[in-house]
C-alpha cells in the first residue's frame, strides 16, 4: 500500500519523520543512561547528571561488577552466574529445538489418531502461567536431587520451552506439500530418511528462529532461576537483580549499569546479528498457527 | 514396487512386517518423551495446585481437605485486593498505551520512509533484553534523587520533582512506563506486518473519491486490522497477568506492597512467607484469569480455521 501514499506533502513528511526520530531517542535513550553510567565514576555520577558524558572515562565499573561486586553474601562478582547462564542456556535452548522440530514433523507429517488433541494440549501449555507449576516442580526437582543445579533448570526450561519450538516448527512444516512426503515413502524413504533428506535441508530459517527464540527467552528468564537455583548456580538475571537490590554499603550505580550491560550483552548481540528471526519468533509466538 | 527391491531376495516377510510396525510406531515414540514431559509438567502440576489450593499447607505440602477457605481468605487479604487492582491499573495502561504507540509507530512507518530496517531495529530492541535489566535501568533513571529530577534541575527546571518510584501512590505508573518502553515496539512490528497486507486496491478507491489519509486509516484500513488488535491484547494481557520480573527489579512490590502484582503476591506467600495453601489458591486465580482471556480466543481462532 505503500504507492497510495506518494501524494503527501511535505510539511507533513517532515512531521512524520521528526515523530519517527523523537521515538527513536526515546527508545534509545536508556541504552545510552545505561552505558554512560557504567563508563563514570562514583564521584561523578553524583556530580553530573543522566545525559551528561563522563568527565574521566573509566572501565572500574565494569571490572568490579565482572569480578568483585556483592550479589548478596558473596563478592566475585557476576561472572560466575554469566557462565552459569551460558550452560543453561546452551543444552536447553539445543534440546528443546531439537524435540520441537522432530514432534513439530510428527504433528505436520504423520498424524495420528489424536495427535491433533496433543497439539492442542501443547497450544495450551503456551499460555499456562506458570505459577501454577513452580511448586510441584521445586518438589519434584528436590526428589530427583536436581534443586538448585543447573541440570535441574536445564530440564525445567527444556519442558517450558517444548510447546513453543514444536508450534514453530509444526507450523513450518505444515506448509510444506504432503505429496512431497507421499512421494518420497513410495520410494521407500522411512520415518527418519525423510526428515533428514527432505525436511532438514529446507529447515534453516525455523531453526533459527526456534534458537533465537529460545536464546532469549532462556537467558532473560528471572522466574525460574529465582525459585529454581540458589547460590552458585543461579543465573545472571537472579545475580543481577540481587548485585543491585543489594542494600549493604554505598550503592555503586556504574557498578550496576555494568552489570545489567554485561546481562544484556548476549541478547542484544543476537538481536543485532539475527533480528530478523527473533521478530519472526515473536510474531509466530503470537499469531499461533 | 521399488519398496521390496530394498530387501535382499530370500527375506521372508517376518521382518517386514516388523519393520512396518516400528514404522507405525515411530512417530508416536518420537513424540512420546515430549507427551510425557507436558502431560506431567503442565497438566499434572496445574491438577497438584489446584489440589495443594484446598489444603491448609503452609510450610510443607500437607493434604488435609479445607475446601475453599483458602479462596475465602484470598478474597479478604488487603494485599491480594491490592494486587488484583494493581493488575487492573498496570494491565489496563499498558495494553492500551502500547496498542497506542504502536500504532500510530508503524502506520508512521509504513510511509515509505528512509531507513525503515534501522529504525525498526531501534523500536524492538528492548523486546530482546531481559525484563531485569530493564527495570534496572529505569529504577536508576527514575531515581529520586540522582536520576530525572536531577538532570531536569540541571537543565534548569530547578522546580522539577519526580519521586513516584518510592511513592505508594505512584509507584505502579514507574512499572508501566518501563514496560511500555519494553513492548510498545513489538505492538508495532505486529501492526507493520498487519499493514503491509492490506489490500491497496481498495485505499486507492477511496482516494479517488476523495477521502484523506487519516479518514481511510481510521475507517478502513484500521477496521481491518481488527484480528491483529486482538493477537496483540491478548499477548499484553498474558504479559501484564505474568508480570514479575519487571517489578521485583524495580520495587520488589514496595513501597509496602504497593505495587504487589499476583504473580509477586504468588511467589512471596508460596516461597518465602509459608502460606503453600494461599499461594496455590492465588496462582488457580491467575490460571482463571488467562483461561477467561484465552479459551474464547482459541475457540474462535480453531472455528475460524475449520471455515477456511
Amino acid at each position: 500500500m505503500t504507492d497510495v501514499v506518494r501524494t503527501g506533502f511535505r510539511p507533513s513528511r517532515v512531521a512524520i519523520y521528526g515523530l519517527l526520530l523523537l521515538a527513536a531517542l526515546v527508545y534509545l535513550i536508556p541504552l545510552f543512561i545505561m552505558l554512560v553510567t557504567s563508563f563514570k565514576t562514583p564521584m561523578d555520577i553524583r556530580t553530573g547528571n543522566l545525559m551528561a558524558l563522563p568527565t574521566d572515562w573509566t572501565t572500574a565499573g565494569w571490572t568490579k561488577a565482572w569480578s568483585e561486586a556483592c550479589t548478596g553474601v558473596q563478592c566475585e562478582g557476576i561472572r560466575g552466574y554469566f557462565w552459569n547462564s551460558f550452560k543453561m542456556t546452551v543444552p536447553a535452548v539445543l534440546i528443546s529445538t531439537l524435540l520441537g522440530a522432530f514432534n513439530g514433523y510428527v504433528l505436520s507429517k504423520w498424524k495420528f489418531k489424536g495427535s491433533d488433541l496433543f497439539f492442542g494440549m501443547l497450544l495450551f501449555g503456551c499460555f499456562v502461567p506458570f505459577q501454577v507449576v513452580l511448586l510441584p516442580m521445586a518438589a519434584t526437582l528436590g526428589k530427583l536431587g536436581l534443586a538448585n543445579t543447573t541440570a535441574g533448570l536445564v530440564l525445567v526450561h527444556v519442558i517450558y520451552g517444548v510447546a513453543f519450538t514444536t508450534l514453530f516448527f509444526r507450523n513450518y512444516y505444515v506448509a510444506i506439500p504432503d505429496a512431497l512426503i507421499k512421494a518420497a515413502r513410495l520410494d521407500g524413504a522411512g520415518f527418519f530418511t525423510i526428515f533428514f533428506r527432505i525436511l532438514l535441508p529446507m529447515s534453516t530459517p525455523i531453526f533459527m528462529v526456534s534458537l533465537i527464540w529460545q536464546f532469549t527467552q532462556i537467558w532473560n528468564d528471572f522466574l525460574f532461576g529465582v525459585v529454581f537455583a540458589s547460590g552458585d548456580s543461579q543465573p545472571i538475571t537472579v545475580a543481577l537483580n540481587n548485585l543491585v537490590n543489594t542494600s549493604t554499603g554505598v550503592k555503586e550505580y556504574n557498578v550496576d549499569m555494568a552489570a545489567a550491560m554485561i546481562a544484556a550483552l548476549p541478547t542484544l548481540v543476537v538481536y543485532i546479528v539475527a533480528g530478523k528471526y527473533f521478530i519472526r519468533g515473536l510474531t509466530a509466538g503470537s499469531v499461533k498457527g | 514396487m521399488e519398496h521390496t527391491q530394498r530387501y535382499p531376495a530370500g527375506v521372508t516377510r517376518a521382518p517386514s512386517r516388523f519393520l512396518d510396525a516400528l514404522q507405525r510406531w515411530l512417530p508416536k515414540l518420537v513424540v512420546a518423551p515430549t507427551f510425557v514431559l507436558i502431560g506431567v509438567g503442565i497438566y499434572g502440576y496445574m491438577l497438584w495446585t489446584g489440589v495443594l489450593s484446598f489444603t491448609s499447607s503452609s510450610f510443607l505440602p500437607v493434604y488435609d481437605f479445607v475446601g475453599f477457605d483458602q479462596y475465602a481468605k484470598l478474597m479478604a487479604n488487603d494485599r491480594w485486593l491490592t494486587a488484583s487492582l494493581n493488575l487492573g491499573i498496570f494491565g489496563g495502561l499498558f495494553i492500551l498505551s502500547c496498542l497506542v504507540i504502536g500504532v500510530i509507530l508503524a502506520i508512521f512507518l509504513d510511509q515509505r520512509i528512509r531507513q525503515e530496517g534501522a529504525i525498526r531495529t531501534i523500536y524492538l530492541y528492548p523486546m530482546a533484553l531481559s525484563m531485569i535489566v530493564t527495570g534496572t535501568v529505569w529504577k536508576w533513571i527514575l531515581n529520586p534523587s540522582l536520576g530525572l529530577e536531577k538532570l531536569m534541575h540541571d537543565w534548569g527546571w530547578t522546580s522539577f520533582s519526580f519521586d513516584w518510584l518510592v511513592s505508594s501512590d505512584m509507584a505502579i505508573y514507574t512499572i508501566v512506563m518501563a514496560a511500555v518502553w519494553q513492548a510498545s515496539g513489538f505492538v508495532m512490528a505486529l501492526f507493520l506486518a498487519g499493514l503491509r497486507g492490506v489490500d491497496s486496491s481498495i485505499i486507492r478507491a477511496a482516494r479517488v473519491d476523495g477521502a484523506s489519509l487519516p479518514l481511510i486509516y481510521w475507517k478502513i484500513i484500521l477496521p481491518s486490522l481488527r484480528p491483529v488488535f486482538f493477537s496483540a491484547v491478548m499477548v499484553l494481557a498474558h504479559i501484564a497477568i505474568k508480570s514479575f520480573d519487571l517489578v521485583m527489579a524495580m520495587t520488589a512490590g514496595g513501597p509496602g506492597y504497593s505495587t504487589d502484582l499476583p504473580a509477586v503476591f504468588m511467589y512471596a506467600h508460596t516461597f518465602t512467607r509459608g502460606q503453600m495453601g494461599l499461594g496455590s489458591a492465588s496462582a488457580m486465580l491467575m490460571l482463571g484469569a488467562i483461561l477467561a482471556l484465552i479459551v474464547p480466543y482459541l475457540y474462535s481462532e480453531l472455528r475460524e480455521k475449520r471455515h477456511d
